[in-house]
């Protein structure tokens, strides 16, 4: 293997130019790469550490960290389990289904992700909240946390199934209604085993946002310790106290946790793409 | 065909209960004691330095991620070495931390009592509770976007035009100025609105290395959550709306960058 396709054909004298720029753009890339994410995250690692295994494993094993991690995870798969079928409800009807504002609708999707998660906090708090026009007061519950996940992590599901369900082939629908299939046994025996891979991807990334996710709950949320406060918020308020190792193991848990996800994604899209070779 | 309206009606009834009306809401108060107040409540020094920093602090982390995205797009889709599946994956971590983590990394690294932050403090560079904290915050987190924007665009074009120009003589500064960067700017452009946006609306990771001083270290997101604690609820609505009219425009943009038909 040589370095790169396009040496192929350059001169000898030249190739050898080629592969050092080549290895100087490349490092440049580790480094940049490093100073902003590796080394800090290394220092979190280490930090964690700071008290040996013993200090480490008494800072997970607090009552308060506990529940917090605890709730993080209820939460976000209660969140995913919603997203992925509002998201698919919503996938469908944009591809399917035609109406006016339709357009508007589809582009709208995409708001929570330029919104900021602070503003999309506040918004919900605005409605749901003490002040609600609606007299419906969910504000310092787990429902709000619930609610403000789901508003910024809308866009995943709907956006990973939008494409295959506009490319799918409409003949295997129209041939399992022809042999008598119900509109949902249609849709769950040849439509959604199409979007599976899909789903599952975008589901597990909207599950790594839920756990991380902290702009968006923590006005809504009160933060009350075992009641409301979430994993995020646990880290930002032992950080306040100025536990830093507290805080540097709870990270150090959602860090392994997002690790973990991204693994599972790259073996879920090997997986996904098995049929294309 | 009832079940078509049926689905129709729950699901964008779930899209107004969840974003449009709260989003609404927020309009209608933020203009609830006239428009004179709003525009107060945005011009005070406080807000205005907190718009300004946010948009000094986006574009200081807009370019260097659009350089550094260039670059490692190249690098992952032209170069062949080991590791490169290993730089790949590392690329996505930014999206799948959370940012109150990204914000402790940098406290660690850089406050007074580590030995990096020392060092630098014998220069006079403080980066916690001050601006370049607040940089390197919103760098780590919008850092991957150009380069996934950037990648499908160079895996599409080939290299057969860099091939040509190489053979001709080109250096390759000159293939990547006259051939590469004409043919990947759309993916470029739209990677540059995706970074800004999350650029100006980071508020975790920055509320955790800037200290949260008023008119010095507070961002627009900061400055929101500091006038809802402090029981400003005009000065935060108003600030807010600034904020959501940037993201809207971000959403118009985006829709005439975007790439993909299908969307």
């Amino acid at each position: 293997m040589s370095a790169s396709g396009n040496t192929g054909v350059a001169p000898a004298g030249k190739a050898g130019t080629t592969w050092a720029n080549q290895a100087l753009t490349r490092g440049a890339a580790v480094i940049y790469l490093s100073l902003i994410v590796l080394i800090p995250l290394a220092a979190v690692v280490w930090t964690s550490f700071g008290e040996g295994i013993g200090g480490f494993s008494r800072s997970i094993s607090n009552p308060q960290a506990i529940a917090a991690l605890e709730l993080t995870f209820e939460v976000s798969l209660v969140v995913v389990v919603i997203n992925i079928v509002t998201g698919t409800l919503i996938a469908w009807v944009l591809v399917r289904d035609s109406f006016r504002g339709k357009g508007l609708v589809n582009s709208l999707i995409d708001l929570p992700f330029a919104l900021p998660t602070v503003v999309a906090g506040l918004t919900l708090l605005t409605l749901y909240g003490p002040k609600s026009p609606l007299g419906l007061n969910i504000a310092y519950t787990r429902a709000a946390i619930v609610m403000a996940l789901l508003f910024v992590t809308l866009p995943f599901v709907v956006r990973a199934v939008q494409p295959v369900l506009a490319e799918m082939d409409r003949e295997m629908e129209e041939a399992a209604h022809s042999l008598g299939a119900s509109l949902s046994t249609t849709f769950l025996r040849v439509i959604f085993p199409n979007l599976l891979p899909a789903v599952l991807s975008d589901a597990a990334l909207s599950f790594a946002r839920s756990v991380g996710e902290f702009g968006s709950i923590v006005l809504i949320s009160g933060n009350l310790p075992y009641k409301t406060e979430v994993a995020s918020v646990y880290i930002f308020n032992q950080i306040q106290i100025d536990n830093v190792p507290g805080a540097a193991a709870i990270s150090v848990v959602l860090l392994a946790l997002s690790l973990l996800i991204l693994i599972g994604l790259n073996a879920l899209n090997r997986w996904g793409r098995r049929h294309d070779q | 065909m009832i079940s078509r309206l049926g689905l129709r009606f729950v699901a964008l009834g779930y899209l107004a209960l969840l974003l449009v009306f709260p989003v609404a809401m927020v309009f209608a108060r933020a203009f609830q004691d006239g428009v004179v107040a709003a525009w107060q409540a945005v011009t005070s020094p406080d807000a205005l330095h907190a718009l300004w920093l946010t948009i000094l602090v986006a574009t200081i982390a807009v370019t260097a991620n659009t350089v550094f995205g260039i670059v490692c797009a190249i690098v992952l889709v032209r170069h062949r070495f080991r590791g490169r599946n290993l730089l790949d994956a590392v690329l996505d971590l930014p999206l799948a931390i959370s940012p109150v983590v990204v914000g402790l990394s940098l406290l660690i690294l850089y406050s007074l009592t580590s030995p990096v932050g020392a060092w630098l403090a014998g220069f006079g560079i403080r980066i916690i509770f001050s601006t370049p904290g607040i940089v390197l915050a919103t760098i780590f987190v919008s850092l991957p976007f150009v380069v996934r924007e950037v990648m499908p665009v160079l895996r599409e074009i080939g290299t057969e035009q860099e091939q040509a120009a190489s053979t001709l003589g080109a250096s390759p500064l000159q293939i990547f100025r006259i051939i590469t960067l004409p043919a990947i700017r759309q993916g470029v452009a739209y990677g540059v609105v995706l970074t800004t946006a999350r650029a100006i609306g980071e508020f975790g990771a920055v509320s955790v290395v800037s200290g949260k001083i008023s008119g010095l270290t507070e961002t627009m997101t900061v400055y929101v959550a500091d006038r809802f604690q402090n029981f400003d609820l005009v000065g935060c609505y108003a600030a807010s709306v600034v904020l959501a009219v940037i993201a809207i425009g971000t959403l118009l943009l985006t829709n005439l960058f975007e790439p993909r038909e299908d969307r």
